[in-house]
């Protein structure tokens, strides 16, 4: 392939719309998931600022650059951005747009138009967010978890803060809705449930999560804004309402979120890592069933964000155990990938570099998970650094990791270029290792005491602090190189074909960028498993 | 180039999913009733009779009709009467919007005797009363804005099928209407006898 001014450009080309119209009003899967996949990226990098300004703040103690106030609303911010625009659609509204049709054999989901709404809901939550930091009141302070009382009493902008969440809540539940109907309606002939790709059985738990649990988020939230705007206290207890109630209803569905969260993630890492190991995926049925089992149980642990706030001791043994339940089809994951790598002839390319440390990242978070779902351990490391520690090991070394993977995985094929490898892996050193230093400090002081969500600390804890902010440095330079790299591959790297790195499933087979509707006049027609690795090749780029 | 996508499974499945997102922000509720019940027995009873039973009871048997007659609405358009769909059409909007004014009547006799979320009666009623209101008013409040969004739907549903965008052949979109319509009228059944009857 040359590189000529009359270039292949697939879906990029073909447009019913010419211009930014045939952007906004496009149903096509494809370019609603590049949509989403520029607006999530922009969400990323303003939460990694918000972020860096956090730790810059704890380099020392005492107010070093912002105050107590500001201090409050900046992790708020930061939280409500990363979980609700970045982390929960980052891969099943971006890549699960762009692969999930195509995966399955597909030409779009099963409702377009719908799939284009839940873009603009997701827009229009942005919006929200955004006029919730710069208008009213001031920035909301609450955290991002909204807890009562705190957020029915405080001054700031908590009312538009929380529609926000609401919209971004329904775009999630369209985006749901459409992918279980998708892959129960829209499978290629011969594309049974056995042959479906990991990505696709982990989007399909994610979405289940996604329509059975966030509904339960929204009633939550309209409460709260009903209660600061009319005095409706449900959850007030001079009013007979009761503000544990609200945790409860606001972990049944923030719990699962961490699991619509994470699990795509693991999808990710279920089709590189085969991929980069040139063999089938090991045991792919108890792949496929730990994800539903994972979203199956992870629905039943949500009190385990509550040993402290008085439940009886009964109920946390309860919620204890299945907390702990959680961690086996987690580990079953684990094992099946570290037993894919056994013997494989694997390939350090960036993307299974970037697998490769979500499994030593995620096994930390994951652990560190066991230490705070056990009673005992919990009342200790309880609202501490730790925590922090623990779900951005999980979050951000999980599924931000599998986010880079899949990003350095598929970006080639919907751009149909490649990006340098060098730097990507230069990227990739970086992030790891001021990832591990961030993290690992903030956890070590944690276990130390040093309370979450505190701008200020006791002199004894400055040490580990000012090592986590030096990380999170080095982690920032990691990032900027990552995305310039990306970036300048996507404008000028070199052109590539169907199938850069061998990859088995459908997506390989068709051109790189994918034309409108996927598939030339006839559909595909699936006549083996989705790891059959016999006779592919990767094609020169 | 572009292919017909129609897949009326599908549409309906998804329409399911969504009833189910529907059930549980319901759900929600219904939990924070079932503990305030357990909370305040008796105030929740004392509550309970303050409203007034034959605003409810007509609520219901007018809900009840209007499914009915939306379920005799896809029945004639499966059989090609279009005339016949669009009367029983226009009967449920009818019947959905005497719904809400009867809630109106119902909802101002309550304000006027200083019944609503936030107000100073109440508060005096002491907290079991309290939480029955609030949650007397965003239920039917949550579900009085299901009775209007059902409503609008079916008068769309009513015009596509004018405009024969909806016919005999092609009639899911009528069909999910009525599943959305006989949702917001199951809500109801729950609701009338937990608010009205049986405390």
């Amino acid at each position: 392939m040359s590189e000529t001014t009359s270039r292949y450009g697939g879906f990029f080309q073909e447009s019913p719309r010419p211009g930014i119209l045939g952007w906004l009003l496009s149903t096509d899967h494809k370019r609603i998931g590049i949509m989403y996949l520029c607006c999530i990226t922009t969400m990323f990098i303003v939460g990694v600022c918000l972020g860096l300004a956090l730790r810059l703040e704890l380099f020392a103690p005492g107010p070093t650059i912002m105050g107590a106030q500001t201090y409050n609303a900046t992790f708020t911010v930061h939280g409500v951005i990363m979980i609700f625009l970045f982390i929960i659609p980052s891969i099943p509204a971006a890549f699960g747009n762009l692969l999930l049709p195509i995966m399955i054999g597909a030409r779009d989901v099963s409702f377009p138009k719908l799939n284009l709404l839940s873009w603009y809901c997701y827009i229009a939550g942005a919006i929200l967010a955004v006029f919730a930091i710069f208008s009213g009141g001031g920035a909301p302070d609450t955290g991002w978890t909204f807890y009562v009382p705190f957020s029915t009493q405080t001054t700031t902008n908590v009312n538009l803060a929380v529609m926000a969440a609401f919209m971004l809540g329904f775009s999630s539940i369209l985006t749901g809705i459409n992918f279980v109907t998708t892959i129960h309606r829209l499978r290629a002939k011969g594309m049974g449930w056995g042959r479906l790709p990991l990505f696709v059985w982990t989007l399909y738990s994610t979405a289940w999560i996604q329509v059975l649990a966030t509904p339960m988020l929204a009633i939550t939230l309209v409460l709260v804004l009903m209660e600061r705007v009319l005095g409706a206290g449900l959850f007030d207890a001079a009013k007979g309402g009761d503000p544990i109630l609200f945790q409860h209803l606001f972990w049944i569905y923030s719990h699962p979120a961490v699991y619509i969260m994470i699990l795509p993630g693991m999808g990710v890492i279920s089709e590189v890592i085969p991929t980069f190991a040139r063999k089938p995926l090991f045991g792919y049925w108890a792949m496929a069933l730990s994800s539903l089992a994972i979203a199956f149980a992870g629905s039943l642990v949500w009190a385990h964000h509550m040993y402290a706030s008085g439940m009886s001791d009964f109920s946390i043994m309860i919620f204890s155990l299945l907390t702990f339940i959680v961690a086996i089809p987690s580990a079953i994951k684990i094992f099946n990938w570290v037993s894919t790598l056994y013997k494989g002839s694997i390939q350090l390319a960036p993307p299974m570099l970037f697998a490769l440390s979500f499994l030593f990242l995620f096994a930390i978070g994951g652990l560190g998970g066991l230490a705070l779902g056990a009673a005992a351990s919990n009342i200790h490391l309880h609202d501490t650094t730790f925590v922090v520690g623990h779900f951005h090991y999980t979050m951000f070394g999980g599924t931000g990791f599998a986010f880079f993977a899949a990003l350095h995985y598929w970006l080639p094929k919907f751009t149909g270029r490649m990006y340098k490898h060098k730097p990507a892996v230069i990227a990739w050193a970086l992030m790891f290792v001021g990832f591990n230093v961030t993290y690992m400090a903030m956890q070590a002081v944690g276990i130390q005491g040093m309370p979450r969500r505190y701008y200020d600390y006791v002199p004894e804890f400055t040490t580990l602090n000012q090592v986590a902010t030096v990380g999170s440095w080095v982690l920032a330079l990691g990032l900027i190189i990552m995305f310039v790299n990306l970036w300048q591959g996507i404008r000028h790297g070199r052109p590539v074909g169907n199938n850069p790195w061998g990859g088995t499933t459908l997506e390989w087979q068709v051109p790189s960028p994918p034309p409108l509707e996927n598939f030339g006049a006839e559909d595909p027609v699936v006549t083996k498993g989705p790891y059959d690795f016999k006779g592919v090749v990767a094609d020169d780029y | 180039m572009t292919i017909e996508h129609r897949d009326d499974t599908g549409a309906r499945f998804g329409m399911w999913l969504f009833l189910y997102t529907e059930v549980i922000l319901f759900s929600g509720l219904f939990i924070l009733y079932a503990i305030s019940l357990s909370k305040f027995p008796e105030q929740f009873s004392a509550a309970s009779h303050k409203l007034n039973i034959y605003f409810g009871t007509v609520n219901t048997l007018v809900l009840l009709t209007s499914s009915l007659t939306f379920a005799l609405a896809v029945s004639a358009i499966q059989m090609g009467r279009k005339k016949q769909c669009l009367r029983f059409c226009w009967a449920t909007i009818g019947l959905a919007v005497v719904f809400l004014i009867n809630k109106y009547f119902e909802w101002s006799a309550e304000i006027a005797h200083g019944i609503y979320p936030g107000s100073e009666t109440l508060a005096e009623m002491g907290p079991g009363i309290t939480s029955f209101f609030n949650l007397y008013y965003l239920t039917t409040g949550l579900h009085g804005l299901h009775v209007l969004i059902g409503a609008t739907l079916i008068a769309v549903v009513a015009v596509l099928t004018v405009k024969d965008r909806v016919t005999s052949d092609r009639y899911t979109l009528l069909e999910n209407s009525a599943l959305y319509w006989h949702l917001v009228d199951l809500v109801w059944i729950f609701v009338f006898p937990l608010y009205y009857l049986i405390l």
